[in-house]
């Protein structure tokens, strides 16, 4: 699969790929739809940087997280109390018991800041601890567990446990947190409105620079040397191990950066949605954001921008004419995925499509005949039982 | 904390928590008995387990029903009856499943998470459709009601008695044919070794197809049991399923013993934590103690020796 003496990182394919996916964001989507719906697909966007971690980590690394909403939820708190501090100055708040402090914090009888809020004051802080918080919580969990050589399901039930602790905690600390209902209310950041239409448009295009830019850093990891390690460790551990190679830390590397693009989606959905909540951070959006990758196509770095925005417009149109429908449309979308097209839409893709557009395609011909197409990635066999 | 109680409060609060917490653990080893045969023997993770639970306490519900409007005079026995029925539907569906989806994914066992997770929503959506979206409890018989005061400040409740004595009735039901007969030889065979298992004639699929269908087959009568203590909505799978993936985890997974010790301890540490704390945070501590736990020692509590 490597092509050797390739000095840049991007393949022309790669190239052309990322081109067409700017103009369709940048160009196609604002000209097209209203107001409204492209407030929606920026927040699929969102959900995007998830699905882009989560190719690195489970297509790549062959790490399936079931707590990429913990990171997701991580990132968008982080900003949320930095807007909501903004918002809860002593002039906005002073109808309260004690002016200057959040208002669910007020309504819960807390009459002072909670230490961990302090530092959210600060805009510079608050942009650090958004890619931060979650890489040093990820690094926390990833090395106990990679150093134990824990992986794959036991991973991934572990981690779903720490999004069903993460939820219940939040939910329950409701003077700290917002409770339920999230943080609401969040008015400015640095003094700039993020609440009328123009915002929100801006907003959009900062959040498609991010994720082109995070594309960029997923293409570079995948190929360079690393990401070649990480194939090889997802395809055969133990050769890689008995190579030298300490397998753990790439381990632990590709979880803390799948960790990192989920909080920046995270954070960039605080700033366009305006507020943050724990439904975003439990098992089911957790599960719900491994689906766009595997729809997507696990291996395919642009395939799961588009499985998020697929999968995010059925979710909506379906939910608006035929609510019970959606449920079963999914599932039976999880199902058929896995069983039936493992590769997910980019899969197809390069059976189907990109064999007749020509010589630029011609790498997917050459590697199809190398696999054939029927056999599924190398995803679920290669995840080492735990605990032998 | 325990400055507020005197010696026998403190007591008293321990054995009626304690005894909250057998409950727990009651429904906690019915539900994690069907997971452990499931994932511990076969290597499948059944997100819909919790589903397959809750067929069988609206098998329990209809029964109850059907007994109370033509039957009423056999009423006191109906419980046997559905829980013999709710160990048919579950099993059977289960199997069907397996026959349809699962048998193609031996290979892949994170495919097996996803592929279960979008069956346990699909079945939320048919019990939402079918049964409606209200919670349904059932109508307990006579002799189920009320408690048995042992001193003046302890209670047990029957129900609850009485969900302990199943749970202990099938745990040994399971051991038995997990550990005593030719069957359970071939399922373990299967799982230890499955290629050296079909050389010496074991029908692999039939044996995966059957264990699958026992597994779940235990869900159901778990669900039967619980209506016993609680009421039924199409979600309410899913409140136990994390907790219960956890309880066959930490126990390690392959071992049995593992699985009864673990839900016992979590159980426990969950409801006599509920009492001092709120339950969110007893819930919290509790996963989060059993997460670090696992970071310590990720085998479990019992491990089998298997040489591979």
């Amino acid at each position: 699969m490597t092509q050797s003496g390739r000095t840049f990182f991007l393949r022309p394919r790669d190239m052309i790929g990322i081109v067409i996916l700017a103009f369709l964001l940048i160009v196609v989507l604002p000209l097209t739809l209203d107001n409204f719906r492209l407030q929606f697909v920026g927040k699929y966007l969102t959900y995007a940087f998830v699905a882009l971690g989560l190719v690195l980590c489970w297509g790549y690394a062959g790490i399936l997280s079931l707590g990429q909403g913990v990171f997701f939820g991580l990132g968008g708190y982080c900003m949320a109390m930095f807007l909501k501090l903004e918002a809860s100055s002593v002039a906005n708040t002073k109808i309260q018991t004690t002016p200057g402090i959040p208002d669910f914090m007020d309504w819960n009888q807390i009459t002072a800041l909670p230490w961990f809020w302090e530092p959210f004051r600060s805009f510079p802080f608050t942009v650090l601890a958004v890619v931060l918080v979650p890489a040093i919580f990820a690094f926390i969990v990833g090395f106990a567990l990679f150093k134990r050589r824990v992986g794959g399901v036991y991973f991934a039930i572990i981690t779903q446990a720490l999004a069903a602790i993460m939820t219940i905690l939040i939910v329950g600390q409701q003077g700290y947190t917002g409770g339920i209902n999230g943080i609401t209310d969040l008015r400015t950041l640095n003094g700039w409105d993020i609440r009328t239409d123009s915002a929100k448009t801006v907003l959009y295009f900062v959040c498609v620079g991010l994720l082109i830019a995070c594309i960029l850093i997923a293409y570079f990891v995948k190929s360079s040397k690393l990401g070649r390690i990480l194939v090889a460790m997802r395809d055969k551990e133990d050769r890689v191990r008995f190579s030298g190679y300490d397998v753990s830390n790439f381990k632990v590397f590709v979880f803390c950066l799948a960790a990192s693009l989920s909080a920046i989606g995270g954070a960039m959905f605080t700033l366009q949605v305006g507020f943050m909540s724990p439904s975003f951070v439990g098992i089911v959006p957790s599960i719900e954001m491994v689906i766009y990758t595997a729809v997507g196509g696990r291996l395919s770095i642009l395939g799961a921008i588009y499985g998020t925005l697929l999968v995010n417009w059925a979710k909506t149109s379906f939910s608006e004419t035929f609510p019970e429908l959606w449920l079963l449309g999914l599932g039976g979308l999880f199902i058929a995925v896995v069983l039936a097209f493992p590769n997910g839409i980019a899969g197809l893709w390069q059976t189907y499509v990109a064999p007749r557009l020509g010589p630029l395609f011609s790498d997917a011909v050459k590697r199809r005949d190398a696999t054939p197409p029927a056999t599924p990635p190398a995803s679920g066999p290669v995840a080492p039982a735990a605990a032998e | 904390m325990f400055s507020d109680y005197s010696l026998a409060e403190l007591g008293s609060i321990f054995v009626m928590q304690g005894f909250a917490g057998l409950i727990l653990f009651s429904v906690f080893v019915l539900m994690a008995l069907g997971l452990a045969i499931i994932f511990g023997q076969m290597g499948v993770i059944n997100m819909a387990h919790g589903e397959f639970m809750i067929l069988g306490a609206y098998v329990t519900y209809f029964t109850s029903q059907f007994f109370l409007n033509y039957l009423p005079g056999l009423f006191g026995i109906y419980f046997f009856i559905a829980m013999i029925l709710a160990f048919i539907a579950a099993g059977a569906l289960g199997m069907a499943v397996e026959w349809l989806m699962i048998r193609r994914l031996y290979k892949r066992p994170l495919d097996t998470l996803l592929a279960t997770w979008g069956l346990s929503l699909i079945l939320q959506q048919i019990y939402r459709s079918v049964f409606g979206p209200r919670e349904v409890g059932v109508e307990l018989p006579g002799w189920m009601m009320g408690s048995l005061p042992v001193t003046d400040s302890i209670e047990m409740q029957i129900n609850g008695l009485f969900v302990m004595g199943l749970t202990i009735c099938i745990t040994i039901a399971v051991a038995l044919l997990m550990y005593r007969s030719n069957w359970g030889i071939q399922v373990r065979a299967v799982v230890q070794n499955r290629i050296m298992a079909g050389a010496v004639g074991i029908n692999t699929e039939k044996v995966d197809r059957y264990t699958f269908g026992l597994g779940c087959g235990i869900a159901g009568v778990a669900g039967s049991a619980f209506t016993m203590i609680g009421s039924t909505g199409p979600t309410s799978g899913q409140l136990y399923i994390v907790d219960t993936f956890l309880v066959v985890v930490f126990g390690g997974a392959q071992s049995l013993l593992g699985t009864i010790a673990s839900a016992f301890t979590i159980s426990q540490a969950q409801s006599t934590l509920e009492f001092f704390l709120s339950g969110s945070m007893a819930k919290v501590l509790t996963l989060l103690g059993v997460v670090i736990i696992l970071m310590l020692r990720p085998q479990g509590l019992f491990v089998i020796k298997v040489r591979r």
